[in-house]
């Protein structure tokens, strides 16, 4: 693969578009062949986690009478044996169904979540785009200003955005732009009033920004330094097409590869940013959850968020491979 | 010998020269002995209530420096005891960590084989877990208390530092100094811990200093949802989720101990930066 003479990369140049798409799909099959287990996994450990707690969902301060604490086991399944419970829960899983929440009597986890996902989801991609809007450029152009003021000003911020938590960042903002200048709303959730999301949105990206820039930057100025583009100077080529053509195709590479990780950073900032500007959220019924100890919620919201991330972590990776030259003719030669 | 005390020496001249990791490290060292020292010097306890002085602004009430909260506790000595909680939590749950993550790594680079490749296994499918949310489902189901938070983050933030030193474990037993080691009849368990691990420092080092404002982070994190440290004790993130109730009549709750969080990771974060630089100069 690494030979230095540069054939082997001439001669993949020249392999068919067919061939290309066919060790995608091979790619594709071997993650796809990786992620299941990881799922499995985690159905698995977060169901036997649960069990090992001591006390059972139905502890509550004062205590119940055995008639109506065995009623109620016997009504959400609990007097059955673990391995029961577990096919149980797994079968209903397989068909979309999470189980009744044990603190909400009223609503089952899946309508819980159906309620929220959207919300989360929302939120999360529009942090996404908008990180990728922002960063992106920014570490653009503090490469091209490289030890410049510009430079110097954007990596300032990003040092300072990768190190301020977002429940730091999320009150700050609120404070500033809700209640004292008066521009957006602090909190509250109106479908199809935008101006909720605002705020929301940019703490969630904020993080993801600065990550972005960062990286963008980093990884311009390797690519500027690179032969092939003194080579491309040299040949007279316009700075633009240089910078669009020849450096950022490369460069772009370890910015797509951090797409997995900045999911993962978004998805757990939501549960923060939904607590904090009170959004029906999933992250929000998690948080609730977890303090009411309401098992089959929380269980229900961990596994759909742990599907979430590695759904997109994939989808990430797979348009990593998919631009990398060198994944995608992997085993082909 | 030598040859080890002159990369030290180096690399200790290498971070004298770096201003900004010395402030750093300058500045975590005042907030240590502030955290451990300063709240026997006031004169509040952290959960005493001063009836006359309920939220009242830095500067402005004797005694009461950086002001009061709500309930008329003295947000200084409370800050500094949720300081003391954080970075206590961050230092234990980074050395068990550094204990698991560095004899995994250093035995599976060291054995190889199948051994390494089960071992390494484990690490892959831990690490592909979304940690955060097993962090709550341990506290969901383990109660909420401090031993709960260290064991819970502990338990995954050593994966990264285990994969680290299998690297490095791997480079180095190739080294002369292993063969010979080899050769003078050493056996596995000594050569590991004595010819592998020293030279695995440097890099577990950084790593370490770096691991630390994560765990801050992740602790702070959930005791401001509400899932970590509980009231009446402090935390960091407990502390800012009180300021941010209060953010509207009384700004300082919130900004006090969001300065020390703040200042707390970026010192961290910068010291670990340059220590990386001291002690892997070949990226310079």
């Amino acid at each position: 693969m690494h030979d230095k003479s540069g054939f082997v990369e001439a001669a993949a140049f020249f392999v068919p578009a067919e061939a290309v798409i066919v060790t995608m799909l091979a790619y594709v099959v071997r993650r796809l062949c990786g992620a299941i287990p990881t799922l499995a996994v985690i159905v698995a450990l977060s169901f036997v986690m649960t069990r090992l707690a001591p006390g059972g969902p139905f502890d509550e301060e004062q205590a119940l009478a055995p008639e109506i604490r065995a009623n109620l086991e016997a009504a959400y399944g609990l007097d059955q044996p673990v391995a029961v419970q577990f096919g149980r829960y797994v079968a209903g899983l397989l068909h979309g169904d999470f189980g009744p929440s044990y603190k909400f009597r009223d609503f089952t986890v899946t309508e819980l979540i159906s309620s929220g996902l959207p919300v989360s989801l929302t939120i999360g991609a529009a942090a996404i785009l908008l990180a990728i809007l922002l960063g992106i450029p920014a570490g653009i152009w503090a490469a091209l200003r490289q030890d410049q003021l510009a430079d110097r000003l954007v990596m300032s911020l990003a040092v300072a955005g990768i190190s301020v938590p977002v429940f730091v960042i999320a009150p700050f903002l609120a404070l500033v732009f809700g209640i004292w200048l008066h521009w957006l709303p602090v909190a509250g959730w109106v479908p199809g009033r935008s101006g909720d999301l605002v705020l929301p949105v940019v703490t969630l990206a904020l993080p993801v920004i600065a990550y972005l820039a960062r990286l963008m930057r980093g990884s311009l100025l390797e690519v500027l330094r690179a032969p092939w583009i003194r080579a491309a100077r040299a040949r007279g080529l316009p700075p633009h097409r240089i910078l669009l053509l020849h450096a950022l195709p490369g460069a772009l590479l370890p910015v797509v590869s951090y797409l997995g990780p900045a999911v993962a950073a978004v998805l757990t900032g939501s549960l923060v940013v939904e607590t904090i500007f009170g959004l029906p959220g999933m992250g929000r019924h998690l948080v609730q959850g977890a303090l009411n100890r309401d098992y089959t919620l929380v269980m229900g919201m961990v596994i759909v968020y742990a599907t979430l991330m590695i759904t997109l972590n994939l989808m990430a990776d797979l348009v990593y491979a998919w631009l990398d030259p060198r994944i995608r003719r992997e085993r082909r030669l | 010998m030598s040859g080890r005390g002159s990369l030290w020496r180096d690399a200790l001249a290498r971070l004298a020269g770096n201003r900004v990791a010395l402030v750093s490290l300058a500045i975590l060292a005042l907030m240590v002995v502030a955290a451990v020292v300063g709240p026997l010097l006031l004169d509040y306890r952290q959960d005493e209530i001063d009836w006359a002085n309920m939220a009242v602004p830095p500067f402005s009430a004797a005694g009461h420096w950086l002001g009061t909260d709500r309930l008329g506790r003295d947000l200084l000595v409370r800050t500094l005891h949720g300081l003391r909680v954080s970075m206590g939590i961050a230092l234990l749950a980074t050395l068990v960590s550094l204990a698991i993550g560095v004899s995994w790594g250093a035995v599976a680079g060291y054995l190889r084989g199948r051994t390494d490749a089960l071992m390494m296994r484990v690490v892959d499918v831990l690490y592909a877990l979304p940690q955060v949310f097993f962090v709550i489902i341990l506290t969901v189901v383990f109660g909420r208390s401090p031993a709960t938070l260290l064991v819970a983050i502990g338990a995954f933030g050593w994966l990264t530092m285990a994969r680290i030193v299998r690297g490095q474990a791997m480079a180095l037993r190739e080294c002369e100094f292993v063969e010979a080691a080899i050769v003078g009849g050493a056996g596995t368990a000594r050569i590991v811990i004595r010819h592998i691990i020293p030279n695995l420092l440097g890099p577990v080092i950084v790593f370490a200093t770096l691991t630390v404002p994560q765990v801050i982070l992740v602790e702070s994190f959930l005791s401001f949802l509400g899932i970590g440290i509980q009231e009446p004790l402090a935390s960091l993130g407990n502390l800012i989720a009180d300021g941010a109730v209060e953010m509207e009549t009384a700004t300082w709750i919130l900004a006090v101990p969001a300065a020390y969080l703040v200042l707390l990771v970026f010192c961290f974060n910068f010291l670990g930066d340059g220590l990386r630089d001291a002690l892997d100069p070949r990226d310079h």
